[in-house]
């Protein structure tokens, strides 16, 4: 019988469902079914456990799958689409537009918020909190609002109040239990956690029933609770916990739990052995769980099994990390010590507001579980100590202890699991730094690869530690050597001629590297030295470190020949000067093309002619773009408020501004910027290192952004900025990235460098924690007061332009080795094989 | 002229090279890359990249590596920066590719370029030195 490709449908497409979808295609399902996946959501997949943080990044950041489909052909994903109903005995799925028959089907529905049965809780101003389209509501609701209120003080209730308070509104949390977070933590941890929430201004009722949602002319107003009190509110949020829908499963006569949820085997396989069930609408053994590991797991489970394996799902890790407007907790394992005989080891400091339980096994050898509130540092250690179950050490208070070892240094064994999210263990993260093929060399490399630390974050630490301890273990220390002439990174190198004041290459590598540096550290040292010193790159010394490009103020091109770049600052260019231009390159025979970054690239200039063309481009107003340069290219605009009907401000003014105050500044690595005149955001700023789009009430700043091989989009460092704060923080970034930042790494992976990411950026650039603001901003001010154009500037130094020729004794001869075609009727590189010589007769010149 | 007397062409003065620097002559119609090291020692090189197939390499950055324990002083090249062997055309990064090398001398100030010495390379004989 001819084989037959098996047709395998899932319904939702959250991130179980894309989860299960992508193992799917790694696990090689797909070479022998056809996968279609049916998203009730118009977005695909998103980081729902990351929701909150919308508000700052926008729902591009939180996608699973930015592009909205899938690289495998054979997976075919339909959004908005609903589905009706499920016959498991023809195994049919029904669509408005008609049905589907399935071989294999997979529920990946996920849950609802669950809305208590009282009245009013239709009325405008009220919501839940669960997907992007709620939080836009919420957003619109609470612009004109004062108070809020969250009716539920559990995980998803805390991330609802921080997303109110953070919208500015005054905000009450409204809990049913006696403390918050009743599931995760005990009385003492939820006394901690309620003084550090009130401490923020929020204010928290337990024990408090909501009776009914108050409301006048259809809007509400409040919340009446049980006692009679009553809690004005403008903006209403439920999130009380959720239920599985397994609506479609009940419908079609499936097994359901009996507290709700498709009741599931340990396979995940459902009453019927062609349809199975995964993530929050799965009810294994009767137990829905709410968290994306156990979910996960499940999809895992659900691949392994269709693939013939062996995969079982026997329950899951409930582990919790949180930090909620500033406060972390954590609660793992049995948090509660309902182990027989369980002890409880508690560390409590109320002055600090933290407040530590370890629950340890009666034998008092091995860690059982915790919780910790206000301080939570430990858990990356503790939680895997939980569910490897290696021997405590002897004084297992110091895991707790403020001033003990937080446990970083403690072993883990090669089992412990350290990412509980994408079940990592030590030992994969281990091989994937010490693998013969493509080993990993960082712990940013190791996430990628692994998925260690890419869901909740919480295990980045001990990731970090595993494979740095790996590498010293080989004694070979993560190197952060710029190379073989100086055992130290680009930061330190900034820093060490910061203080000594050097001003020379030699002076640098004599005294703190070996030997007589090389083309990775000479440019490095050429970028510092211009960052800190804004010299000519081609005085003196300084002439032989600089790379290919700088070398020669243009870019150089396949045949060697180079490309010259004037700036056009946003784009903007008079008639006049484009005029120039076409006149240069005619005159030249010169190739133009529109870059990217709009302006004009001139190729095909030979080294003899690269003054010449300057003195032409200087002549009329034009000046380097530094497109050779590691520093500033383009800030790129759209024509903003002064043109077009959509604009709210003048983007094309404030690129041009932000292009010369920030041309020639030498940096790690290229910097490129854009500015859009409106939300539409036609400059493409978020594709740059810093971008910047214009709202009604002045400026959003975007940092960390590039295209090319790997593109990222830049997120949102400060919002609603006026112009002169904003080039404030832009200076503060710009500087802080210049001094520190790696050798040819762009502002995208610094940022993830830094301990604590964007967060700590921000905290640096805005809040200023550093206290370096005014000595960054200093220096950007002496950058921008001795800038100077060094195209005319190697005009008006016969030293500088003597290297500016074909050969050294014969500048009158062009380079016989190039040569060029004609191509649509403009110049290109001919191919050449092997070096061209002149004829011996060629008459050359004797030294001066 | 004797026939051991190969041409040498006088093609810059020592002070036109940067230390640590390179410049392009053309030698009896060829392009040849004429470095300057730290040590003021001068090397010649074809200037013809052949990874890039271009005429490039006296644009390169001069540096040095550690490689059987001494110091190599080499160029890489200005386009995609494989290292060749200042004194022997060898490039480090391939073992099968090189490049010509000419015998240099400096006098009375003036740098010297002589004959293509891809032989002498072969032969082991010590590079950057006076011919015969």
């Amino acid at each position: 019988m001819a084989h037959q490709r098996k047709t395998l449908v899932v319904v939702g497409h959250g991130m179980v469902g894309h989860r299960f979808v992508q193992a799917a295609v790694e696990r090689g399902l797909t070479e022998t079914h056809d996968v279609v996946v049916v998203g009730q959501e118009t977005r695909a997949a998103y980081d729902r456990v990351g929701l909150t943080s919308f508000f700052e990044v926008g729902a591009e950041a939180l996608s699973l799958l930015p592009t909205g489909a899938y690289d495998d052909p054979r997976v075919r994903l339909l959004l908005g689409t609903e589905v009706l109903g499920i016959n498991p005995e023809q195994r049919r799925v029904h669509f408005a537009e008609g049905d589907l028959e399935y071989d294999e089907l997979v529920l990946a529905t996920g849950a609802a918020p669950f809305v208590p049965p009282i009245a009013g809780t239709d009325l405008d101003g009220c919501f839940v909190y669960r997907t992007i389209e709620d939080l836009e509501a919420i957003r619109d609701a609470a612009a004109g609002a004062r108070v809020g209120a969250v009716v539920g003080g559990g995980l998803l209730g805390l991330e609802a109040a921080n997303a109110l308070a953070q919208l500015g509104l005054e905000t009450h949390v409204v809990e049913m239990a006696p403390r918050l977070m009743a599931v995760q933590v005990d009385a003492v941890g939820g006394a901690t956690l309620t003084r550090h929430v009130e401490r923020l201004g929020l204010h928290v009722h337990c024990e408090a029933m909501t009776s009914a949602v108050t409301g006048e002319a259809g809007r509400v107003t409040g919340l009446e609770l049980r006692d009679g009190e009553h809690v004005p509110a403008e903006v209403v949020v439920f999130s009380a916990g959720i239920r599985p829908r397994d609506a479609l499963a009940r419908a079609a006569g499936l097994d359901v739990a009996e507290r709700g949820g498709v009741l599931v085997d340990e396979q995940c396989r459902t009453s019927d052995p062609h349809v199975w069930a995964i993530g929050e609408c799965a009810a294994p053994a009767g137990r829905m769980y709410g968290l994306v590991a156990p979910g996960y797991a499940m999809a895992e489970v659900v691949v392994d099994a269709l693939t013939g394996g062996p995969g079982t799902f026997t329950g899951a890790d409930m582990s919790t990390k949180l930090k909620l407007l500033g406060v972390d907790v954590a609660s793992f394992g049995d948090a509660f010590a309902t182990t027989p005989g369980a002890l409880e080891l508690v560390f409590s400091d109320a002055v600090a507001g933290t407040y530590k339980k370890l629950v340890i096994s009666e034998d008092g050898r091995t860690l059982l579980g915790g919780i910790l509130v206000g301080d939570a540092t430990a858990y990356g250690v503790l939680r895997p100590m939980v569910s490897s179950g290696i021997a405590l050490p002897d004084n297992p208070e110091e895991l707790i202890l403020p001033a003990g070892r937080g446990g970083a240094e403690l072993g883990l064994p090669d089992e412990a699991q350290v990412c509980s999210c994408n079940d990592v263990t030590k030992a994969q993260i281990v091989d994937h730094v010490a693998r013969e093929d493509a080993p990993c060399d960082s712990p940013a490399c190791v996430t990628r690869c692994s998925g260690a630390g890419s869901t909740c974050g919480s295990c980045k630490p001990v990731v970090k530690k595993i494979v740095e301890d790996w590498f010293a273990a080989q004694g070979r220390e993560v190197d952060t050597s710029l190379c073989e002439h100086f055992a130290m990174t680009r930061a330190e190198l900034f820093e060490v001629v910061a203080i000594h004041g050097y001003t020379r290459f030699d002076e640098i590598v004599a005294a703190h590297g070996t030997g007589r540096g090389c083309e990775v550290c000479k440019p490095a040292v050429a970028s510092v030295l211009a960052s800190q010193l804004n010299h000519h790159v081609l005085e003196g010394p300084q002439r032989t470190l600089q790379d290919t490009n700088d070398a020669y103020l243009a870019n150089i091109q396949k045949n060697g020949t180079y490309g010259v770049m004037p700036r056009i600052a946003g784009g903007e260019i008079t008639p006049e000067k484009l005029i120039v231009l076409g006149e240069v390159a005619r005159d030249f025979g010169l190739y133009t093309k529109i870059t990217g970054g709009q302006r004009i690239d001139l190729l095909g200039a030979r080294v003899e002619q690269l003054p010449l063309i300057w003195r032409r481009l200087v002549d009329a107003g034009f000046e380097s773009g530094h497109a050779y340069g590691k520093s500033l290219r383009t800030v790129k605009s759209c024509v903003g408020s002064t043109w077009c009907r959509y604009g709210v401000q003048d983007s094309t003014s404030l690129a041009i501004m932000l292009e010369e105050r920030y041309r020639g500044l030498r940096s790690p690595h290229k910097l490129k910027s854009g500015v859009s005149g409106c939300a539409r955001e036609c400059a493409e700023a978020r594709s740059k290192d810093f971008g910047i789009i214009a709202t009604e009430k002045g400026w959003n700043l975007y940092v960390g952004g590039n295209g090319g091989a790997s593109p990222v989009h830049a997120r949102l460092l400060a919002g609603d900025l006026d112009t002169e704060t904003l080039v404030r923080y832009i200076d503060r970034y710009l500087m802080y990235y210049v001094r520190t930042a790696d050798r040819l790494q762009r502002t995208a992976p610094w940022i993830e460098s830094l301990e604590g990411g964007l967060d700590r950026l921000r905290e640096v650039v805005v809040d200023d924690a550093l206290g370096l603001g005014t000595e960054l901003e200093a220096a950007m001010a002496r950058h921008v007061d001795t800038y100077f154009d060094e195209w005319a500037a190697t005009l008006d130094d016969p030293d500088k332009l003597a290297r500016f020729v074909s050969f050294v004794n014969a500048p009158d001869v062009p380079d016989p080795q190039i040569s060029f075609t004609t191509t649509r009727d403009q110049v290109q590189p001919a191919e050449v094989d092997g070096p061209v010589s002149l004829g011996a007769t060629i008459p050359v010149g004797a030294p001066r | 002229m004797s026939a051991p007397t190969a041409t040498w062409t006088p093609v810059c003065r020592l002070g036109d090279i940067e230390v640590e620097g390179g410049v392009a002559a053309l030698v009896e119609g060829r392009a040849v890359a004429v470095f300057r090291t730290w040590a003021d020692e001068v090397f010649a090189l074809s200037n013809y990249d052949p990874f890039s197939r271009a005429s490039v390499l006296s644009r390169g950055i001069v540096g040095s590596r550690t490689s059987g324990g001494e110091a190599v002083p080499y160029v890489a090249s200005p386009m995609h920066k494989q290292a060749f062997d200042l004194r022997s055309g060898q490039c480090l990064d391939d073992a099968t590719v090189g490049v010509p090398t000419y015998g240099t001398r400096v006098e009375d100030g003036v740098v010297l370029v002589g004959p293509e010495r891809t032989t002498q390379r072969e032969t082991g004989q010590e590079p950057g030195t006076e011919d015969e």
